[in-house]
């Protein structure tokens, strides 16, 4: 599998996971550009497409993820975007992406809880990305 | 068997009574709740006259469409969330824009269901709205009963610990699997980051005890009078150890000593946040003022630091649970976000003030009034 020239871009402010999660796509041969707050976010791909981005979902704002996921599909539609969340658990809200009218709105192609495993991430990004 | 009533606002006169159609004879039951729950249907073709019937008789969930005629469904909910009407509010929506979905969860909008939509869409949908409606209720019957501090707070908490048990797991699942070699010095700053994590945990905790004495009203206070200059005095020696690795200086400007009737562990834990904020938020090699006065009415504790400062819109917040300002500047200073709304209520037991100055970069200015009787 050769993807090594690919990069993802991960946004987070927690700076424990987003060390970790450069580690793990790190790991998997990707090319890794991190920032951590929404605005740093912005600037990772205003002059730069990358394959794939991460976002969490509460950075600075309570809708963080989703405005970074918007802006960057707004020019590289076709760049995947994870969105992660610690708060479905917690607050009952459920986003389900199975549909295309909610993929219209909320312009992520996948959401994950934040503890997801490291296989389970290394799994579905290789879906995304059809590796 | 316990009947909810459903409010399905849409124009459409056949959406309508298909929902009518598909609840019917649909019955809702979870182990965990004591009786079966069942749907009455009521139908509005306006936003308008969902309006009437929301102000007139009692809804517990709002199936509600956002394109109509007159007013939008958005405009809807705004009204129900303003009027704390506790109605849970489901939005069916054909198009959705970012914009009205961010919208739309602001207002507490609970889910949204595109249309169209199939029965089992819409039967799921229900039975989770049904799970939250019920949980919502018994939470805030226990609220009343005095048995539960408020739902959010809890929930906030959660993920305030959730956070530092994820990144810890992380790394030390790293380290299980050897992912950067055999070399436990390769691991050092993973091991440092995840101690970091567990004191915030830990603080986080002892907050959450003062907090929950606090709130709880079983903190005994013992009302003595005692000399404040002591209590400062304890306060600076025991944040000492953190200023002098960052070098700072902390000036008292006191008299020698100053008689209040307090209790000594509140006015004890109102200066340990007040010299820990000015100390934590400093430059390296900064300056924490500490100034202490009376008047014939009051005493006036002063804490200005040469810190990071902070903008405008977050001062507003600041008092607030859980809050805690981020930026770059403050990545790497830990705390709870609890402290300051934890003094703000234990000056609130002695009728006195807390006031804020801040010019980022420059520094913060806490003064904490407190009358004398």
């Amino acid at each position: 599998m050769n993807n090594k020239k690919m990069t993802v871009v991960i946004v987070d402010d927690d700076i424990d996971y987003l060390a970790q999660l450069k580690l793990y796509t790190e790991n998997m041969g990707f090319s890794v550009l991190t920032a951590e707050s929404q605005a740093e976010g912005e600037k990772l791909f205003e002059n730069f497409k990358p394959d794939l981005a991460i976002f969490d979902l509460m950075i600075d704002k309570h809708d963080s993820g989703f405005i970074l996921s918007y802006k960057l599909k707004q020019k590289y539609p076709d760049v995947p975007v994870i969105i992660l969340t610690a708060v479905t658990s917690e607050t009952g809200i459920q986003f389900g992406l199975d549909d295309e009218t909610a993929k219209n709105w909320i312009k992520a192609d996948l959401y994950l809880e934040k503890a997801v495993r490291q296989d389970q991430l290394h799994r579905e990004i290789n879906k995304l990305l059809n590796l | 068997m316990e009947i909810l009533k459903v409010l399905v606002v849409d124009d459409e006169p056949g959406i309508r009574s298909g929902i009518e159609r598909i609840l019917r004879n649909f019955t809702v039951s979870y182990p965990f709740m004591d009786y079966d729950i069942k749907f009455d249907i009521i139908e509005a073709e306006t936003g308008e006259i969902a309006l009437d019937i929301i102000n007139t008789r009692k809804i517990d969930i709002v199936l509600l469409d956002n394109k109509l005629p007159g007013i939008q469904g958005i405009e809807v909910l705004e009204y129900i969330n303003q009027k704390h009407y506790d109605a849970v509010v489901m939005m069916i929506t054909s198009y959705a824009s970012l914009d009205l979905a961010v919208k739309a969860t602001n207002n507490g909008a609970y889910n949204f269901v595109p249309k169209p939509f199939t029965p089992q869409d819409l039967k799921s949908s229900m039975e989770m709205i049904t799970k939250h409606l019920y949980l919502k209720r018994m939470t805030e019957k226990m609220h009343q009963e005095g048995k539960q501090s408020s739902f959010q707070f809890l929930s906030v908490l959660s993920h305030e610990l959730k956070s530092p048990i994820n990144a810890i797991e992380g790394y030390l699942k790293i380290m299980q699997d050897k992912q950067v070699g055999e070399n436990i010095d390769d691991y050092k700053t993973m091991i440092d980051r995840s101690i970091v994590r567990i004191k915030g945990m830990r603080g986080l905790i002892l907050d959450l005890l003062d907090l929950t004495k606090i709130e709880s009203g079983k903190k005994s206070r013992e009302l003595k009078n005692i000399d404040i200059i002591d209590t400062v005095q304890l306060a600076i020696h025991s944040i000492e150890p953190i200023a002098i690795q960052r070098n700072i200086t902390i000036n008292l400007n006191a008299p020698n000593n100053l008689k209040y009737v307090a209790d000594a562990d509140e006015m004890e834990i109102i200066f340990n946040n007040l010299l820990s904020n000015a100390v934590k938020y400093n430059k390296v090699g900064g300056i924490v003022d500490v100034t202490i006065s009376k008047t014939n009415n009051q005493i006036i504790i002063v804490v200005k630091d040469t810190g990071i400062g902070m903008a405008e819109e977050d001062i507003a917040k600041l008092f607030n649970d859980f809050v805690r300002i981020k930026n770059e500047k403050t990545r790497e200073i830990t705390g709870s976000g609890l402290g300051l709304s934890i003094m703000k209520k234990m000056v609130g037991f002695y009728e006195g003030n807390i006031e804020v100055a801040s010019v980022p970069d420059q520094g913060s200015t806490f003064t904490v009034t407190l009358p004398i009787k």
